[in-house]
């Protein structure tokens, strides 16, 4: 197969590539987001555990 | 058995230790859903023989729609069973599923656009089908505002799951619209009583795509899940022993890897 | 299930009967409004606006379509299999747009039971196929029948 006829979609690459692009984009956002905030969420728990620690 | 099963995945340190086994797994057949259906329907299905390969859209637009569907019926039946079982778990899981039918949505609304500025001439229209899936958007973002808007997150699920009952009158609204009223959107291919009125080879990517996304939102909602017990739960023993030792190991873990480090061999 | 958690089970069905109903009937009311386009049946026999723009959908009939001058001007019919209404355009049409497909116009009617269109939209079908099998589908049916007809 000619990967330019595959690039080229039949002349809707503009559409097509657009939205499997936005999909990537999307579904990346749904993965990476939960992984920051899981970070951020047990960072806090590890001080909050360290200055229970020192206090105790 | 399978009430058993259940009572002991209501149990937040039992499920966070159950997802994260799963969690691996279920990203390695959700991985290859999506490639084999992303091959399927871009390399192998053939051209459409009116639409050429504007059709291809289908592959995302088509299972984004179904999951923005999907996932508003999982959320506001969580919503219900937390309101009236006061189950936390419950509560969380219609509150983890908000931003992901919102992101489903979102999708199936622009790609449609996409789709349809080519074939049907325009990118938007007020018909029945399109106008009810956007207000599907707004039901889904309303749920994130309104959880997001009160600072007791008790009564903030409460109040977002009534607001996700309401809306779900508008479900089978977006399904119907399309044999109830005339529309510029098409009436069902695949979700008809009939046969499916799509040639085979083009069907298959379409429900292998169709199941991948499934198991992302599975994922998704899981990842969300897990951050959401670990917050609420932050004060309780196993998470403290659980988060302790995480980060003991990880402290000796980088100290390890610093004298790992022959000073001799830094530097130029 | 205890009482206290019975009677929320119960409100909440009632909050959704009830919701529902009041959905059903505002929906039921506005139904004419809700619908996106007329059909050719619909103008012929005087239920679409005389005065006002309004949507006009149907198929277009094969060999209908015609353009008279080398200017952009189309002229065209369009049917809903009962009753046929004759549509002029002028404008650049959609790529789905050809003999047999179902289109959404927008105008308004002359006098003269012309519709003047100032958009064309195409509609397309639920049926996703490759041409190869399109071509072999069109060979079996009698001539003159679209393979797929619509109701």
């Amino acid at each position: 197969m000619d990967m330019r006829d595959f690039f080229a979609m039949g002349g809707y690459a503009f559409y097509v590539w657009t939205s499997y692009g936005l999909a990537f984009v999307v579904l990346a956002f749904n993965i990476v987001q939960p992984l920051l905030h899981k970070r951020r969420v047990l960072k806090r728990i590890a001080r909050q555990i360290r200055r229970t620690r020192r206090t105790a | 058995m399978f009430m058993r099963f259940f009572h002991r995945m209501a149990s937040p340190p039992y499920f966070y230790v159950i997802s994260g086994r799963w969690l691996p797994w279920l990203a390695v057949i959700c991985l290859a859903l999506i490639l084999a259906g992303l091959y399927g329907g871009l390399v192998e299905a053939p051209a459409d023989y009116q639409q050429g390969d504007s059709f291809r859209i289908i592959y995302i637009h088509v299972p984004s729609a179904w999951m923005s569907l999907f996932i508003y019926v999982v959320m506001a039946v969580a919503g219900g069973i937390g309101l009236i079982w006061h189950i936390k778990l419950a509560e969380m899981v219609a509150v983890s599923s908000a931003p992901i039918g919102a992101s489903f949505t979102f999708l199936a609304l622009v790609t449609g656009s996409l789709w349809g500025k080519p074939m049907w001439g325009t990118w938007w229209v007020w018909d029945g089908r399109l106008t009810s899936e956007l207000i599907l958007l707004f039901l889904y973002l309303g749920v994130i505002a309104l959880y997001g808007a009160i600072d007791d997150k008790r009564r903030a699920g409460r109040a977002a799951a009534i607001l996700a009952l309401v809306g779900v009158v508008n479900i089978p609204i977006i399904h119907y619209s399309v044999e109830w009223w005339n529309t510029l959107h098409q009436g069902p291919t695949v979700t008809k009583f009939d046969k499916p009125s799509i040639h085979i080879s083009m069907l298959i990517p379409l429900l292998l795509m169709a199941g991948g996304f499934k198991l992302f939102y599975l994922i998704a909602v899981l990842m969300r899940l897990r951050s959401e017990i670990l917050e609420r739960e932050r004060n309780s023993k196993w998470v403290t022993a659980l988060v302790g030792s995480e980060d003991r190991r990880q402290k000796t873990e980088d100290r390890v890897q610093e004298s790992d480090v022959d000073p001799r061999r830094v530097g130029p | 299930m205890r009482p206290i958690r019975r009677q929320r089970l119960y409100l909440i069905i009632v909050m959704l009967l009830g919701i529902g109903t009041a959905v059903a009937f505002t929906l039921k009311a506005f139904n004419d409004n809700l619908m996106f386009f007329f059909s050719p049946s619909d103008v012929v026999m005087g239920k679409a606006p005389a005065r006002q723009a309004f949507r006009l959908g149907g198929m277009v009939v094969d060999g209908s379509v015609e353009r008279p001058g080398d200017d952009l001007l189309v002229r065209f019919k369009l049917t809903d299999y009962g009753k046929d209404v004759a549509v002029e355009y002028t404008g650049i049409l959609p790529d789905l747009f050809r003999e047999g497909q179902g289109v959404v116009t927008k105008g308004r009617l002359r006098p003269d039971g012309v519709f003047v269109a100032e958009e064309v939209l195409a509609k397309h079908d639920e049926n996703y196929m490759p041409p190869e099998v399109a071509g072999s589908l069109k060979k079996e049916t009698v001539a003159g029948r679209p393979a797929s007809e619509e109701k």
